[in-house]
């Protein structure tokens, strides 16, 4: 096959398609990160701008994505795939996009690879520019903050659609034709937003958290030293990342135009330093901007430092990613945080190409990224935990049901809950349930002056995608509306079924057309009447005119 | 050669006109342009950069991706809000379409002048509604939005059929094949134009020519 493709045509290709795919990675999640991306145009070639677009590159996600390709290209059968799920601020998770970058078998031999191949991949990338921002995932990415975040995986191999729930839709962004195959980039993404009913019970606290932790200079002390985030795997400290210029290859292109056809393509390879050998399996890796990472920075205050995972996890840190940031140590990733003497996680060899990586969960002595909101009260309910704690007997835990409270803080009876079925689309951000009173530390709420989400409620997600033991709450939802703060022992109604009253106001009849056109009529019949009353009383309205001025 | 005609059809309400036309266009531009070209000695030319930039609209659930240039921003605003105020003008009930065209142009000799053969076209037929109330306005909002990103889809399905384009010209002929007015990025030559129907069904020839160039050299 590869007979009619130079030896130096082969290395271009296979370089185009390395870098495509750390482009089309980059893409995807800076779009994924919840804020608008700006790059700017530059009419002299720096010789960095792969594919003559200005797409930053956040070292974490080159890393991962690096990472997950383990220096393979996608292949037949072995496709790079990006997925962006969705954690709510209590720990359930749901899938939202799968983003597959294939390659099938159907060559296109007469394609010049320096020339064609690389403006059509350009293209292509354009293409997933305008698409990341159609797909449903995109709104929900730009809300992203108190209630949920949006993480990413990326993994490598066969791709695994079955956490997106029924009737996913896709979307192919393109395909281009290269001498050793066809590319074809696509998504698909979950259209039922619905979440399952049941949610664990309890949740065991994880073996390893990891907290993405961008801040070197802490807004207020905290009570025991904190360390600064590396991403690190106990060996070595500041790991930080390679800047872009230092590790990637410089791409400097110049195409000729006589012949058209013909093409000097020169590649540089600057100095490329890898990043020595650290965390390894990483589940996902949230995505959120900068700006939303402040606002969190003070909730830490009130988290008790512990033992590393359960003590990371306690604290419900936010998992930042910072995108495009302009601090001190931009990009830096926590690795496990070392808090009192934790032990060092052992780093494992990235499996780059096993199934089990694909699974939601891997290894539980993999390290993990966890995002949480912040949450004062719900010290054992951190993401982390949820995700972990999934990890490890999440089937069983899957299957029991529990009775829901109406109210964040009702006092009531558990036999007196009533759960409505709802399944309406994004029904997630609707207001949600809360688990048993006794559990809930919302319902006794403390004294900390961190202000919880005002729509505290649990919500069920399905177990995770690829649970093998499946799961038989695959579409049932049940959403309770429970605003916060409402006690049923103030009034016959509680404030939850107050709304639920008047959340549908009939229309106003005047703006109902027919009436309105009845009326009119009358109106003006009735004008000349009510003319003459005014006109009676136009003694009393000038005193009263003269008492307002 | 035939010129490749797209032709996407909208219904919004007048305040999302501009916007909508925007998205479409700005989506179709991003296409269509590369970086600036730099030529060299012995034919070879090199590639500036494009960057991009997220636009939210105001009265649209959407957000859309442009080029990072804000001389091609200002000249589509331009346009656009022309063809906007035709819309709202007299003897038109709200129906009418704006084209994209792109095109070569191809030297003649004397006396004859240049000749501008299209190679692209995208129209947009857009239908304006009026609404009623604030209600009706929202479900607007989100509809609109959708089916802009079902355009998008579309802008990107007929980009990826990879069809013809025109070479890549030699520094000769870049003017014929290229924008090269704009400063920091190169659109292919195009042209946008409006069409108002009036009430009667009949086009009103309010057909607008505006070549890039011209409005620049001013």
């Amino acid at each position: 096959m590869d007979t009619d493709l130079s030896s130096q045509d082969r290395k271009d290709l296979d370089k185009f398609i390395k870098f495509f795919a750390l482009k089309t990675v980059q893409v995807i999640v800076q779009a994924r990160l919840g804020e608008k991306i700006c790059t700017r145009s530059s009419s002299s070639p720096t010789g960095s701008d792969w594919f003559n677009l200005a797409i930053k590159d956040i070292p974490e996600v080159t890393h991962e994505a690096k990472k997950a390709l383990a220096g393979q290209l996608p292949a037949v059968g072995r496709s790079m795939c990006v997925e962006i799920s969705l954690k709510t601020s209590e720990g359930d998770s749901m899938e939202l996009e799968i983003w597959c970058l294939e390659m099938n078998e159907k060559c296109d031999k007469e394609i010049k690879v320096s020339y064609t191949v690389y403006n059509r991949l350009s293209l292509l990338l354009k293409s997933l520019l305008a698409i990341t921002r159609v797909t449903p995932a995109y709104r929900l990415s730009r809300k992203q903050g108190h209630e949920y975040v949006i993480l990413y995986r990326i993994y490598f191999g066969e791709v695994q659609l079955s956490g997106l729930g029924e009737g996913f839709q896709t979307v192919r962004v393109g395909t281009v034709g290269t001498p050793v195959g066809t590319i074809t980039l696509s998504c698909a993404y979950r259209i039922n937003l619905a979440f399952m009913s049941t949610r664990q019970f309890e949740r065991t606290p994880p073996i390893m958290g990891i907290i993405i932790d961008h801040f070197v200079d802490r807004p207020y002390p905290s009570s025991s030293p904190m360390h600064p985030c590396n991403y690190r795997a106990g060996e070595d400290n500041g790991a930080v990342y390679p800047s872009v210029e230092d590790s990637q290859e410089v791409c400097t292109t110049s195409f000729s135009t006589s012949p058209p056809s013909q093409c000097v393509f020169t590649v540089t390879k600057a100095h490329f330093q890898t990043p020595p050998p650290v965390v390894t399996d990483t589940l996902k890796v949230p995505v959120m901007g900068l700006a939303f990472s402040h606002q969190l920075s003070s909730s830490r205050l009130s988290y008790q430092p512990a033992a590393l995972g359960v003590g990371s996890a306690d604290m419900g840190y936010p998992v930042l990613f910072a995108g495009g940031l302009h601090a001190a140590h931009p990009h830096q990733l926590i690795g496990p945080g070392k808090e009192g003497g934790v032990p060092p996680i052992p780093s494992q060899p990235a499996h780059g190409t096993q199934a089990d990586q694909e699974r939601m969960c891997t290894p539980l002595d993999g390290v993990h990224y966890s995002a949480a909101t912040p949450s004062s009260s719900e010290d054992t309910e951190t993401v982390s935990n949820s995700s972990e704690g999934k990890c490890g007997s999440p089937h069983d835990l899957l299957e029991t049901i529990f009775v829901r409270k109406v109210g964040a803080f009702v006092n009531k009876p558990i036999n007196q809950v009533t759960m409505a079925n709802l399944d309406i689309p994004f029904a997630m951000f609707a207001p949600k349930n809360v688990e048993l009173e006794d559990n809930d530390p919302m319902v006794n709420p403390p004294d900390s002056p961190e202000t919880e989400s005002p729509l505290q409620g649990s919500l069920h997600s399905e177990g995770s995608s690829g649970s093998s033991t499946g799961n038989t709450h695959d579409d049932f939802v049940m959403i309770d509306f429970k605003p916060a703060f409402s006690k049923d022992d103030i009034l016959p109604m509680d404030l939850g079924t107050f709304y639920r009253e008047f959340q549908n106001p009939p229309q106003l009849s005047s703006l109902s057309i027919d009436i309105g056109a009845q009326s009119m009529a009358e109106d003006l019949d009735s004008l000349p009447e009510k003319l003459a009353v005014h006109e009676k009383n136009v003694k009393e309205f000038d005193a009263f005119v003269e008492t307002l001025q | 050669m035939n010129c490749r005609a797209e032709v996407l059809e909208v219904s919004v309400e007048g305040r999302q006109v501009e916007e909508a036309m925007l998205a479409v266009l700005h989506t179709v531009l991003l296409h269509r342009s590369t970086g600036k070209f730099h030529y060299k000695k012995e034919g070879t030319y090199s590639i500036g950069t494009v960057g991009t930039q997220d636009v939210d609209c105001d009265f649209i659930d959407f957000a859309y991706v442009r080029v990072s240039s804000e001389e091609l921003d200002r000249a589509l605003r331009k346009a656009v809000g022309e063809f906007k105020d035709a819309l709202r003008g007299s003897g038109s009930d709200g129906m009418g379409q704006i084209s994209l065209e792109f095109y070569q142009k191809k030297k003649s000799r004397w006396p004859f002048s240049d000749e501008c053969i299209p190679w692209e076209l995208w129209t947009i037929k857009v239908n304006v509604v009026n609404l009623a109330n604030e209600q009706e306005r929202q479900i607007c909002r989100e509809k609109v939005g959708e089916k802009l990103c079902e355009k998008i889809i579309n802008i990107v399905e007929v980009m990826n059929r990879h069809e013809y384009l025109p070479k890549m010209p030699t520094q000769s002929e870049v003017d014929n094949v290229f924008d090269t007015s704009l400063k920091d990025v190169q659109p292919y030559l195009y042209k946008i134009s409006y069409q108002i129907t009036d009430s009667l069904g009949t086009s009103v020839t309010t057909t607008m020519r505006r070549l890039i160039k011209d409005t620049l050299a001013l």
